[in-house]
């Protein structure tokens, strides 16, 4: 598979930040455009209770896309990010089904309470959806939900998604509309990348899947990081070192079962990866599961450090904090 | 006086259940108050000075204001009502007991384990009770919310939604009602209970509060401020809010003291959360029993 991340060398010239949203395809990479807008607009056509709602992020989360089909199911609420999530839970309580979007941060650190008491607590049908998940804005930690699933893992009621690419957006959309609870989802947006159709993937709601086998590496995934350890992979391959790569789309509830059983298999290492902190994501659940169940491998994680990142161009960025996929066959490599 | 009399009056047909009551609103408010202290008596101590300063607002509002059935309390052409501030659920459901959705004898539960009547009110536990509140800041966005989705159902039924003035020190308030007045929700009735005081002590001695008859009219509702123990003043105000024809929110600010009914409780300070020596419920309940019976005043 092509990419065009950079490798360790420093580039000749200096990248730029980019859009607050920089794109994460490589050049060349096949991409969707705005899977998120185009799947609900797909889905609202034959679903009148769909209402979206933002708080002046419309453009920047797809969902302007839904605003134009739809514009007398559209809720503009404004840079109120407060407001947007009890709204969304009053429209709910009386019957419509909110696609809430805004970035991540805003979600995680400013409307935490009004998730948490107006809509998880009473479980109610509202869907939020947030872009800039993770290290996907090279605009500094304003912008960097580096640690919204450690945020959200901890609230009761909330399913946690995080998808691998285009093909796993549009499918995720009518299935978080048909789950009955509140959701938490995490977006990529604009010109998305389609990897997952080559693996014959089908998202479900709590299950992690495999998407190729190896011998020596257990590789579980989530988000960007699976895609960018499918590349890790195929780039350790021609090392003859085997990867299997299990991604898990959904966080919360985690499918224990499909990991603890592939953990169990052949004392192969095992590495999680996300685009996340290692703090509170994928990687410590993965390690909870495993020792709750009586396993132990060798375990390592990929992930980005406990730290406020820097700004700056994405694919260094990626590089330096060990997610671009040249710098997980690096780490992985020197674990074996 | 038994609050236990039963009312003869029958559900009427348009939803306002007790809209030919031969009780009046002055009773119906004593025996709210008679309700509280039976269920404050339960605890000792607790959110009684609100319940007893709030009872006359909500007296209006379960025997005049709002449309619902008390025999089934999710019926969609009910008028929604919503505690934003979850500590006031024992004044909630002395209404609640009151209009027959909760039955008295529940009031002996309150606040204990297993009762559908927790200190700090939850949607999940309580008939009648709407939204989960307690994290203050939380009922105009929720009721914004609703009064949307009540109009996409062509509903006429109405949001109300009662904050307090100590939680207008919340943001989320003001953006809640920055875009109740955005969406133009006629739909949506607020009512602010001023009593000036919070946990920490006064209100007006926290944050700039006043003045807010100007600061809400500023903000594009429809304002009206009342005494808020005035259960004249405040069923006009309530009928006032509900018939304006104006594309945009209402508010009734309800200025209520603290305590009121029970002189006693009334004189004290720092009452937020008030303590109550054990003989002293009785000794309220029958001064309220008193005062309200001419007998004294």
């Amino acid at each position: 598979m092509s990419h065009a991340q950079p490798t360790a060398a420093a580039p000749k010239k200096r990248l730029t930040t980019s859009a607050m949203i920089a794109s994460i395809a490589a050049p060349g990479q096949r991409t969707t455009p705005a899977p998120f807008g185009n799947a609900l607009v797909a889905l609202a056509g034959s679903n009148p209770d769909i209402v979206g709602l933002t708080a002046d992020l419309a453009k920047y989360t797809d969902l302007h896309v839904f605003a134009k089909a739809f514009p007398d199911r559209f809720y503009q609420m404004g840079m109120a990010e407060q407001l947007l999530m009890a709204a969304a839970a009053g429209l709910a309580r009386e019957g419509a089904l909110p696609f809430v979007t805004t970035y991540a941060v805003f979600a995680a650190r400013r409307a935490y309470d009004f998730i948490c008491m107006a809509i998880a607590e009473e479980k109610l049908n509202v869907k939020i959806v947030c872009a800039l998940p993770g290290l996907t804005s090279g605009y500094g930690p304003s912008h960097q939900a580096t640690e919204d699933i450690a945020i959200f893992r901890g609230m009761p009621n909330l399913t946690i998604i995080d998808p691998a690419d285009a093909l796993e957006i549009e499918q995720a959309v009518p299935a978080i509309a048909a789950h009955d609870g509140p959701v938490y989802m995490r977006l990529l947006r604009g010109n998305v990348p389609l990897v997952l159709d080559e693996y014959g993937y089908r998202f479900e709601i709590g299950k992690a899947k495999a998407l190729r086998g190896g011998n020596d590496v257990l590789l579980v995934a989530t988000g960007l990081a699976t895609m960018r350890a499918l590349q890790a992979a195929e780039m350790l391959e021609k090392d003859k070192i085997g990867v299997e790569v299990l991604h898990a789309a959904t966080i919360k509830p985690l499918d224990l079962d499909t990991i603890i059983a592939a953990a169990g298999k052949g004392g192969r290492l095992v590495v999680v990866a996300e685009n996340h902190t290692v703090v509170g994501g994928l990687g410590e659940a993965v390690a909870a599961g495993l020792l709750r169940a009586g396993i132990a491998p060798r375990f390592r994680q990929i992930g980005l450090p406990d730290e406020f990142l820097a700004a700056g161009a994405l694919p260094t960025l990626h590089d330096r904090y060990g997610i671009s996929a040249e710098a997980m066959a690096r780490q992985i490599r020197a674990w074996l | 006086m038994n609050s236990a009399t039963p009312d003869t009056t029958a559900v009427t047909s348009d939803g306002f259940p007790y809209a030919g009551s031969n009780i009046s609103l002055r009773e119906r408010a004593y025996r709210i108050r008679r309700h509280a202290l039976r269920m404050g008596e339960v605890q000792g101590q607790g959110y009684i000075a609100q319940a007893l300063g709030i009872a006359d607002v909500l007296a209006v509002s379960y025997f005049r204001a709002l449309r619902y059935r008390p025999d089934d309390v999710r019926w969609e052409g009910r008028d929604r009502f919503l505690l934003s501030i979850g500590h006031y659920a024992i004044a909630l459901y002395a209404a609640l007991i009151e209009a027959g959705i909760l039955p008295e004898s529940e009031s002996e539960t309150y606040g204990t384990d297993g009762s559908r009547l927790p200190m700090s009110g939850m949607a999940a536990y309580t008939p009648g009770m709407e939204i989960t509140g307690g994290s203050l800041g939380h009922g105009v966005g929720i009721a914004v919310g609703m009064a949307l989705g009540l109009k996409r159902k062509k509903s006429d039924a109405f949001v109300y939604t009662l904050f307090s003035d100590g939680e207008l020190n919340e943001g989320a308030i003001w953006e809640g009602v920055m875009g109740a007045a955005h969406w133009r929700l006629d739909n949506l009735i607020g009512i602010v209970d001023v009593n000036d005081q919070q946990a920490d002590g006064p209100s007006s001695a926290m944050s700039s509060r006043e003045p807010l008859h100007e600061r809400f009219r500023a903000f594009g509702w429809h304002t009206q401020r009342v005494d808020g123990n005035d259960i004249d003043a405040v069923a006009a105000a309530f009928d006032a809010a509900r018939a304006a024809e104006v594309a945009a929110p209402r508010i009734v600010i309800c200025d209520t003291r603290m305590a009121k009914g029970v002189p006693f409780l009334e004189a004290r300070e720092h009452n937020h959360f008030l303590r109550v020596e054990a003989d002293e419920w009785q000794q309220a309940i029958a001064l309220l029993d008193a005062i309200f019976s001419g007998k004294t005043s």
